[in-house]
């Protein structure tokens, strides 16, 4: 288990992607993501070379998209995962993901620093929640999310507190169609 | 585009989207009720965030010597436009997510008919499971049907009734084997709705057995 500790610091490098275009910081998000997109890849039943080439296609989505990154709803680690497990239905499964439409949303509607600080803290609890679930509790989350289980296997109770984060993002959500008023 | 939505999806439903295990049928719905409905979107975005957590947690699995490099080549060799949010036009009937595989709106749709006043248009998935549009004329009965497996039925427009409820815009049904119902139209406008199947449906009336297959379903 890797310590959850700096996982806010993230979206700034995103922020610095986005606005100017900094590979420094792109760099280091790579550093930290790639190895781990690498292996969540690879756990879901992808060869090493396929993965290899995978991430840096997830990475380059990051790059391309940092500008639809919304920190008020997810960490950048969920965003990242989101890239990767599309690419992953797109490649294993050669089938096309539908994804939900954007929210209305653009820099008339910049995101509450409140609501993108107290979502980075959410996301971080429920990383440490995840840890201290009982060790085969936490390996049925994860089979999941490898793609090792089928729909109809994987319970909806998971045991982590997603209430709060859950109301989180749902208040940020509210806020941000407010904002588009 | 927001409240009013009283039947959302399950728990089990929007983990499966999360983790990326259901049919791409099911996608289609999920990602079009998603469009609409904020509380989905909500707890869809925590599951995605139990993903990130998990992700998090990967063992690191080391990266091949010039990956980064290759990467800002990718990145230095794609247009330099980043990509535009996907957004449907104000007073479209279908989301964004179904608009794509319609190839437009509403009024996109190649519909045929199918009895009954009824007319549908089957939409290109993986074969693992299948998803259709439906048109149903307001107060006309859907064929009563028991069905095997899951169904997930959206409604877009007008609303239907069954036995139990009512289904209005945005409103999504989830069905399995359990239920056997006869939907009815609202009367008003046509009542359409994206329907998505992991079975074919067995007719207990109304439409012959041979013409499932002639209907692909």
């Amino acid at each position: 288990m890797v310590a959850h500790k700096d996982k806010a610091e993230w979206v700034g490098h995103v922020r610095r992607i986005q606005e100017e275009r900094d590979q420094t910081a792109f760099a280091e998000l790579f550093a930290h993501f790639a190895p781990r997109v690498k292996a969540f890849l690879m756990k879901s039943g992808a060869s090493e070379t396929l993965a290899e080439e995978c991430t840096q296609e997830a990475m380059a989505t990051l790059w391309r998209k940092a500008n639809l990154f919304d920190p008020s709803r997810a960490s950048v680690s969920t965003w990242i995962f989101t890239i990767a497990r599309n690419r992953r239905i797109d490649m294993l499964r050669k089938q096309r993901r539908p994804e939900p439409e954007d929210l209305p949303w653009g820099p008339e509607a910049e995101p509450a620093p409140e609501d993108v600080i107290a979502l980075q803290q959410e996301s971080a609890q429920l990383g440490e929640a995840l840890s201290q679930l009982p060790q085969e509790q936490r390996e049925l989350i994860e089979k999941a999310y490898f793609g090792d289980l089928s729909h109809s296997q994987i319970a909806a109770e998971t045991g982590l507190p997603l209430g709060t984060i859950k109301s989180r993002i749902r208040l940020a959500l509210e806020r941000l169609r407010h904002a588009m008023k | 585009m927001k409240s009013e939505i009283k039947h959302h999806l399950s728990d089990e439903i929007l983990m499966a989207y999360s983790a990326g295990t259901l049919p791409e049928a099911f996608d289609l719905v999920v990602a079009t009720h998603v469009s609409m409905c904020d509380e989905c979107r909500a707890r869809l975005d925590s599951f995605d965030a139990v993903g990130g957590a998990v992700l998090e947690d990967c063992a690191e699995v080391a990266m091949s010597a010039d990956s980064l490099a290759a990467t800002l080549a990718m990145i230095e060799n794609a247009p330099k436009v980043a990509d535009a949010p996907r957004r449907a036009a104000a007073g479209s009937v279908f989301p964004t997510p179904l608009q794509e595989y319609v190839n437009g709106d509403l009024d996109a749709v190649k519909w045929r008919k199918v009895g009954g006043g009824v007319s549908q248009a089957i939409l290109k998935t993986s074969n693992d499971a299948s998803v259709r549009l439906l048109r149903i004329p307001g107060g006309a009965q859907m064929p009563d049907h028991g069905h095997r497996g899951m169904e997930m039925t959206l409604v877009l427009q007008g609303a239907f009734k069954d036995e139990h409820d009512r289904f209005g815009r945005g409103d999504v049904e989830i069905a399995n084997e359990d239920l056997h119902h006869t939907p009815v139209a609202e009367e008003g406008e046509d009542c359409i709705c994206l329907a998505a199947t992991d079975a074919p449906l067995k007719f207990n009336a109304f439409i012959p057995r041979i013409a499932q297959h002639f209907l692909r379903i």
